[in-house]
């Protein structure tokens, strides 16, 4: 019995990574409606300059956090400025091509700038954090990613619900050209979504990283996936969905490795993804909108 | 808006543009410089390509294949070439993609290759062998360690191959009394992972050791190891096997370190820079074994030599494949010479026949140990036990 729930922590505690993650591919789906697919390399590059400011330059850590946020938000943005704006009439299609190529440019920039092998990172959560319950460990890590991901999922549904921008956010998602209409900034309603979608990668790289201690070029992109698949899962565009989504995929992913197959996990939690989209094809907690002719 | 668009893609056009331009103009010195070579000297100059990943998720391996490649390229050419042949070496990037890989091959025998050094990885490796069977081009794979990547009479190997690491590695824990129950965390998805286990599987059941938990895992998960290692830790195993590249290793030990598991860990080649991969937390390799040809911390003169001429070059501690690479310059320098050939004019067909006919005759003692080889284009060499002790590899 120890060990199932020792499986179950670390279920969780790989679930709130993708949550995490999740959070960032929502938020930008639920407003922009479009599927930045390089989110998981704005990760790396959060990762990344996490790891130059205290690993390697060995400043403090709330400096690496503060810089690695500030570069993400401005890359974010930039993207979102260079890419993605001038084809916000273009067919979704394109914008989802044009986002994978961003992720290419960002994977092959990361690799040119930092070469190909991944670096150590230094974990930024200091070992004390950990606690043992009966027997099972639980890493400061886990504890922090938790708490991280619970206060960000609050502070968002809070943010969107009862702020002016967050109504803003609101509006553009639900109509886009009524929102113009009403006199919201759009583009600008826009930038803030990727900003704010972006710090969070930011601080998802950061925790990503200090959980597996290494940082390579490639280290977004997989962990981007699950947690796309995390999003949907949970319903995309819903906070609390990529919260819950994220959660129920890492402990369907731990117990699957545990008792039916190490080799099969993967198969086993798309296969759980498929059956839940095709019961109920919003996810968990999407709620289903009517088109309006 | 849409002007400035316009003007900056013009400029970056026009700059490609210019950019193209300048290495054309480089390519065309470095045919006039080799022209005039070849007019000093009667020997001219012998085209030795290489293939591999220097972009992509295997570039680690390629650019370690082609730095070292470079520094023996060098080091001959300063010690007057082979027979008084100028070695010129050409490289082309692959991607670790089979169809990339052929179309590599092809650019390089319209420059004219003669010999080729690669691939560096298995997969595209198997695709070009064929290719090079066909055109009679004499191939040496520093590092393609799948039996298929050398299925050609005139292909041979550097490396192990992965069976004979499964079985060696079976045979030198049982031999030596390692331990009887075997716990083996591999990767299903890799080629080299999992050729390893299954001959190390085979030989365990054939000599008596008892494999008490198989945990796989892929390219695509393997960050998080909790649940094979507390799998690991129910099975009562005492010993745990990883034939695995050094990356995932350094995770599997911290998680094992967290998680309380303590077991004496042994490992292939793969695991080479695994202590450079732990960063600060470098003492949980302390008493790591692997089987491994090649330890760039090892002592003898010659690993010290190499070790130390690429750190200089190229800033970085040398890994298993850069030793192999290197080793393979040295073996077509070797395996030329004993064949006698003095003059680079000559088809790659026929200097590939005169190779293939030395190669089973030749021994070299490389940085990757004594090699012979067989008809086949196995290598025959001793795999060293290494243990990490206070962050360097000792002998067993």
């Amino acid at each position: 019995m120890s060990s199932f729930f020792s499986y179950l922590i670390s279920g969780i505690s790989l679930g709130s990574i993708y949550a995490l993650i999740a959070l960032g591919y929502t938020m930008v789906y639920g407003i922009a409606k479009m599927l930045n697919f390089a989110h998981g390399d704005v990760i790396m590059i959060g990762g990344y300059i996490a790891w130059l400011v205290f690993s390697s330059l060995g400043l403090p850590v709330w400096l690496a956090i503060i810089c690695a946020v500030i570069v993400c938000v401005i890359l974010g943005v930039v993207i979102e400025k260079i890419a993605y704006k001038p084809l916000r009439t273009a067919t979704p299609l394109a914008v989802l091509i044009t986002a994978i190529g961003v992720s290419y440019l960002l994977q092959n920039t990361a690799l040119l700038t930092f070469g190909p092998a991944s670096k150590t990172f230094t974990s930024v959560v200091p070992d004390s954090l950990g606690i043992s319950i009966g027997g099972i460990d639980i890493t400061g890590e886990t504890i922090v990613t938790i708490v991280v991901t619970v206060l960000i999922m609050v502070g968002l549904t809070l943010f969107v619900n009862y702020t002016k921008s967050g109504k803003a956010m609101r509006a553009v998602s639900e109509d886009r050209g009524a929102a113009q209409l009403m006199g919201i900034n759009v583009n600008r309603t826009i930038s803030l979504t990727f900003a704010i979608g972006s710090a969070l990668a930011a601080v998802a790289g950061i925790l990503l990283c200090s959980t597996y201690p290494q940082i390579g070029p490639y280290t977004g992109a997989m962990p981007g996936i699950k947690a796309f698949t995390a999003a949907v899962f949970g319903g995309i565009g819903s906070i609390p969905g990529a919260m819950i989504g994220g959660i129920v995929l890492g402990i369907i992913e731990n117990l699957s490795k545990a008792y039916i197959s190490s080799q099969l996990s993967d198969a086993i939690v798309f296969a759980v993804l498929i059956v839940v989209l095709l019961v109920k094809p919003t996810g968990l907690l999407g709620k289903k909108i009517n088109e309006k002719v | 808006m849409k002007k400035i668009l316009a003007l900056v893609l013009a400029c970056v056009m026009a700059l490609s543009m210019f950019a193209c331009g300048g290495n054309t103009d480089v390519e065309n010195t470095g045919d006039a410089t080799n022209n005039n070579n070849e007019v000093v000297e009667n020997a001219g100059t012998l085209k030795i390509g290489g293939i591999g990943p220097t972009t992509g998720g295997a570039a680690i391996y390629g650019t370690a294949v082609k730095n070292a490649i470079e520094l023996a390229v060098n080091e001959v050419n300063a010690n007057g070439g082979i027979n008084g042949m100028t070695v010129e070496f050409m490289w082309e990037d692959d991607e670790h993609n089979a169809e990339k890989s052929v179309n590599a091959y092809s650019t390089l025998m319209d420059k004219g290759m003669q010999v080729l050094i690669g691939t560096v990885t298995s997969a595209p490796c198997i695709a070009v062998v064929k290719e090079a069977e066909l055109d009679n081009v004499f191939m040496i794979t520093p590092s393609g360690s799948a039996v298929a990547s050398i299925d050609a009479p005139n292909a041979f190997r550097v490396c192990f191959s992965d069976p004979d690491q499964g079985i060696g590695s079976a045979n030198y824990i049982k031999n030596t009394d390692l331990a009887q129950k075997v716990a083996v965390i591999y990767n299903v998805s890799d080629p080299y992972s999992n050729g390893i286990y299954e001959k190390f599987a085979a030989q365990a059941a054939e000599v008596g050791l008892e494999i008490v938990a198989a945990e796989a895992f892929t390219n695509d998960s393997a960050t998080d190891f909790s649940v094979q290692i507390q799998k690991v830790k129910e099975s009562g195993a005492d010993l745990l096997f990883l034939p695995i590249y050094y990356e995932a290793a350094a995770l599997i030990l911290d998680q094992a370190n967290s998680a309380g598991l303590d077991l004496p860990v042994f490992g292939c080649d793969g695991l080479d820079g695994v202590i450079g991969q732990l960063g600060d937390k470098a003492d949980l390799a302390e008493g790591v074994m692997l089987l491994t040809p090649f330890a760039a911390d090892a002592t003898d003169d010659k690993t010290v030599a190499f070790t130390t001429a690429y750190v200089a070059a190229y800033g970085e501690t040398p890994n298993q494949f850069a030793a192999d690479a290197y080793d393979a310059v040295y073996i077509v320098k070797t395996a030329i010479e004993a064949a006698g050939i003095t003059s680079a004019d000559i088809s790659a067909s026929d200097l590939c026949d005169a190779i293939v006919e030395q190669m089973t005759a030749i021994e070299v003692d490389g940085v990757t140990g004594k090699m012979t080889w067989s008809a086949d284009g196995e290598p025959t060499k001793e795999p060293k036990a290494m243990v990490i002790k206070n962050g360097a590899y000792a002998a067993m």
